[in-house]
């Protein structure tokens, strides 16, 4: 037989079959024996406790829900705060005919549609016993009208609540984020016990980033009711760890001073202090008053923002991807110096347009357009920036090439999410042949090397992106990952240190030399900028297309539609000597960066003195 | 064993003469299907009162034990030899299937257990409770018992690759019951008790540095939970405090059927499924209770009668790993309810509401009853 049955022997293991059954069934009742003994003691032994426990069903547990953390300013300026407001809540077992006292209750105090399904949605959740809001903010005459009439409906309750109330809401609209009603997907993610008598929840922003450490540990208690429910004693109390308060690196000041200079345009502006990597503003326009999501927005209202044109939901600051533009060329010079193709002396021609060799396309520089020529019969890297030759980077850039560029511009934090603490991040887009081909399925074209190259093409950038960079500049290659949050409960968090950009002091001393000239030199294309200030300041200006413009056609603003212009970016930090603010800033189809860079005056001017006097050429 | 003992001419024995009853040629353990039939009858009863006497809930109920009962009644059909020569493919599909949930799952609350085909959707992992004793039990029985120590090697991986797929899922509560079920045919196929020991103290010994070492503290006070529910007095713990209230208060008699103030307050959660046994016990008193662990007992009973008396080892293993695995599920659920167990969602074998776990017992006593009619057709 192939079978090793001769090995096998069936007495045996008939046997060990038996012995093994034996003990199993030993083994099994003394599990059923404790089991027994356990139900015994349950129901002979305590039944007297239970049976009491039970008949009078008088012991009832409450959750107390923790109060939620404050969100402070760096200067202490309450953002955010929890505000007492009345609800109305109803206790299913008490009511006996529900239909009823809701229709009683729309007698009393307006209830409308959406609400009353609310109520139901959340009814199917409800723990036995327990109060299910119905209605809230209820006003002062509302309460008096139901305290008379409520005796007659038992299991309607009033009860103190704290909301979340926005001192700031819109300024800080995009910044904080907002609270709002735990909806169903959110309910089955949290953790239940410790969201039992909470009914809101970071949505989106700051308010959702820290929910863990703003929303703290619920408390509860034991107490002893009528059997109206009404709660006689409480027999113990376990209470609730509010939530952590916390203090961001936001500055009120420089933040309303963003607000106001963006004015009815859309943009944003992001402010981060380099020498720390705190956040100290962050403004996309137009904001919205975060107050009205706190309850349920209304659907009108939600509409409204939701339909408008100027997608005020939407955080340009950190979701909106632009082409950088010339905001870029600094970076791209750093690129240049650090791979050895220029120096700080080396010189390229400019005409006033740029040819691939042995291709006779021409990308024209800017200047072309108004002077006719190029910037001058030679350009260096100061001069490149100071007035944003094309020429210069165009050639810079063809021989660089590609991936080169993505790998010296990648340090700057382009090309991936900062993973600043808010929510909805963008990572904006530095192209590689890798990405291209990854992300396209196409070959790359060497003519896309040269529009890159001025920040147009494929290159997108967040403008948190660009205040990132600009930091990295301003600190001479410290980086940080950018923080909003400064403090927990008065203990400062300091923001997580990247790995340093590690370049010759001498490289940066050009890049800083180069965009000093931007603001303060003769030919700068900020100069507008340098009438009657009190300090260093340093910048790029930038203008990325909207729509594209064919070969040999004219822009002419005033002809364009107010949509399709094209977009006016600022980067700039300051003060010079010690860096203190590093700025990114859009103005969307504002023409051009004439439109952004008054904006950054406005605000370094509050961040360092307090106030500002600058007039926007612009608006004179 | 079994086949060459089939093998033996026939020599005109007592048994084969007799001619053979209708419930073996249906190959029906006629006690096993009369306990089965009182313990649904009872669990129904039960069902009526813990759904708010939801009549409804009674009538699917029902359907459910129709389609487990057919599904039974097909798996005893089948010869133990046939499930012999199955088994590995059973494995080797059940494993696919497990590694397909990886990528084309569906599930809710951040696990993945279901796989979709069409509208129909099914839980491999339900499966795997048959197929993994099934799968080790094969494996041994064509090899010397008991088993030697590499066959038990063997065995391990067969049972920990499934479980360790479950697990992933994630889902404990079932890794673990399948492992049970894979290491009680170890158990029971005679496997050494240094090995029973020495694996014990293995697991004591590294439990000691994962706590200390490798568990953050979120995860330690996920474990205390689970082994204090009372200490979360508002998740688990409420569930807990609410089912011994329900149980204490029930005392010898019991408050009578629908009169259970706990249940029929609303106050027991989940009290048709996991929790029912706190409405029995409420309802009808330890009286109750005793009743029912008397029938499960005489289940029990009757699965270890029939692995003793079975022909093959593949049988007996199978016999054995299918009893304790149903006594595991009985004792979890009414420790878990009482309070002496973890709350992991183990259902009260035929009694929760529920059809998943029903037709996989169901198909397992299906193939215990084919192991206890087979030895009716051979000589001894």
């Amino acid at each position: 037989m192939p079978h090793p049955i001769a090995l096998k022997d069936p007495h045996r293991e008939t046997r060990i079959y038996q012995s093994r059954s034996f003990t199993a069934i030993a083994i099994v009742l003394v599990l059923l024996g404790i089991i027994v003994a356990r139900y015994y003691n349950l129901q002979i032994t305590e039944y007297e406790t239970y049976r009491t426990q039970s008949d009078s069903n008088r012991v009832r547990l409450e959750p107390l829900p923790p109060k939620r953390g404050l969100i402070y300013d760096r200067n202490g300026v309450l953002l955010a705060d929890n505000r007492p407001s009345f609800t109305l809540s109803i206790i299913r077992e008490r009511v006996r005919d529900l239909d009823a006292t809701l229709a009683e209750l729309g007698q009393i105090i307006e209830l409308d549609d959406g609400e009353v399904e609310k109520f139901r949605e959340r009814l199917l959740r409800r723990r036995p016993y327990e109060a299910v809001p119905l209605h809230f903010r209820l006003s002062a005459a509302e309460r008096a009208r139901l305290a008379v009439d409520r005796y007659r409906m038992p299991g309607v309750v009033v009860e103190a609540q704290l909301l979340r109330h926005y001192p700031h809401g819109e300024l800080f609209s995009h910044a904080i984020g907002y609270v709002g009603r735990i909806n169903e997907r959110e309910a089955e993610e949290v953790d239940e016990s410790n969201y039992r008598g909470t009914f809101h929840i970071g949505k989106v922003g700051i308010e959702k980033h820290y929910e863990d450490l703003l929303h703290g540990k619920v408390g509860y208690q034991n107490v002893e009711t009528d059997a109206h429910g009404r709660v006689l004693r409480v027999l113990e109390r376990f209470d609730p760890t509010p939530g952590a308060n916390i203090t961001l690196n936001l500055d009120i000041n420089i933040q309303r001073a963003a607000v106001e200079a963006l004015g009815e345009r859309r943009g944003a502006v992001v402010a981060i202090d380099p020498r720390s990597g705190g956040v100290l503003a962050l403004v996309s326009t137009p904001g919205f008053d975060t107050n009205l999501f706190v309850n349920g927005i209304s659907s009108k209202d939600y509409s409204a923002l939701r339909d408008s044109p100027d997608v005020p939901l939407f955080n340009r600051a950190v979701q909106g991807q632009y082409p950088p533009g010339s905001t870029i060329k600094p970076m791209m010079g750093m690129a240049g110096l650090q791979s050895g193709l220029i120096t700080p002396e080396y010189t390229v021609p400019d005409p006033g347009w740029y040819s691939l060799p042995g291709d006779s396309h021409r990308y024209r520089d800017w200047i072309l357009r108004i002077r006719g020529t190029g910037h001058a019969p030679r350009v260096d890297l100061n001069m490149a920036i100071a007035e944003s030759c094309d020429t210069y980077f165009y050639d810079l850039g063809h021989r660089l090439t590609i991936d080169r560029m993505h790998d010296y511009l990648a340090p700057f934090g382009l090309g991936q999410r900062t993973d600043i603490d808010t929510t909805n991040e963008r990572p904006g887009v530095l192209p590689s042949k890798r990405w291209k081909r990854e992300s396209l399925n196409q070959p790359w074209y060497p003519g896309e090397t040269v529009s890159a190259s001025i920040g147009q093409g494929y290159m997108l950038a967040t403008p948190l992106q660009l205040a990132e960079a600009t930091a990295v500049i301003a600190s001479r290659g410290v980086r940080h990952t950018p923080r909003l949050l400064g403090a927990i409960n008065g203990e400062p968090v300091p923001a997580p240190l990247l790995d340093p950009l590690v370049a010759k002091p001498e490289y940066w001393d050009a890049i800083y030399a180069g965009m000093l000239e931007v603001v303060n030199g003769t030919r700068g294309t900020a100069k507008a900028l340098a009438k009657g200030i009190q300090y260093q300041m340093a910048g790029k200006t930038g203008t990325a297309q909207v729509i594209g413009i064919a070969q040999g056609a004219v822009y002419k603003e005033d002809e364009v539609d107010e949509r399709h212009r094209h977009h006016g970016l600022f980067i700039a930090f300051a003060p010079v000597e010690a860096p203190t603010i590093a700025l990114g800033i859009i103005v969307e189809n504002g023409g051009g960066s004439g439109a952004a860079s008054p904006i950054a005056r406005k605000v370094i001017d509050t961040w360092l003195l307090g106030h500002s006097d600058f007039e926007d050429p612009a608006d004179g | 064993m079994a086949d060459y003992v089939r093998q033996m001419p026939n020599q005109g024995s007592a048994d084969l003469a007799r001619r053979p009853s209708t419930a073996s040629r249906l190959h029906i353990d006629l006690p096993l299907l009369f306990l089965l039939l009182i313990l649904t009858g009872y669990g129904l009863v039960v069902l009526y009162s813990a759904s708010g006497q939801d009549f409804g809930a009674v009538i699917r109920q029902g359907r459910y034990f129709l389609v487990a009962y057919v599904v039974m009644f097909l798996a005893a059909q089948l010869s133990l030899q046939r499930y012999a020569r199955w088994a590995p493919w059973f494995y080797v599909a059940g494993v696919c299937t497990l590694v397909a949930v990886i990528f084309f799952g569906v599930g809710a609350k951040g696990a993945q257990r279901w796989l979709q085909i069409g509208g129909f959707r099914f839980q491999p992992s339900e499966i795997m409770k048959l197929v993994v004793p099934m799968a080790v039990a094969c494996f041994l029985a064509e090899r010397t018992l008991p088993p030697r120590f590499q066959h038990v090697i063997v065995a391990l991986v067969i049972l920990g690759l499934p479980a360790a797929l479950i697990l992933r899922q994630p889902d404990l509560g079932t890794a673990l019951l399948i492992a049970a079920s894979g290491l009680f045919v170890l158990f029971m196929a005679g496997i050494g008790w240094r090995y029973i020991f020495g694996a014990a103290l293995a697991v004591v010994a590294s439990a000691w540095p994962a706590w200390m070492f490798m568990l953050q503290d979120y995860q330690k006070q996920r474990i205390l939970t689970l082994l204090n529910p009372e200490s979360d007095k508002l998740g688990a713990g409420w569930n807990i405090i609410q089912s011994k209230t329900a149980i204490g208060s029930g005392g010898w008699t019991g408050k009578g059927w629908l009169s259970g103030t706990q249940s029929q307050l609303d106050f027991l959660p989940e009290s048709h499924t996991d929790f029912i046994i706190a409405v029995l016990a409420e309802e009808f008193g330890l009286r109750g209770v005793l009743t029912l662990m008397f029938l499960y007992s005489l289940v029990l009973w009757r699965g270890f009668v029939i692995g003793m008396s079975a022909q093959s080892s593949f049988g007996r293993m199978m016999a054995g790993s299918l009893t304790l695995t149903f006594f595991v599920y009985v004792f979890v659920n009414m420790g878990m309810v009482a309070g002496l167990l973890p709350v992991v969602g183990v259902p009260l074998p035929l009694v929760s509401a529920g059809g998943t776990a029903l037709v996989t017992l169901m198909a397992g006593f299906g193939v215990l009853m084919a192991v206890s009619t087979e030895k009716r057709m051979v000589v001894r």
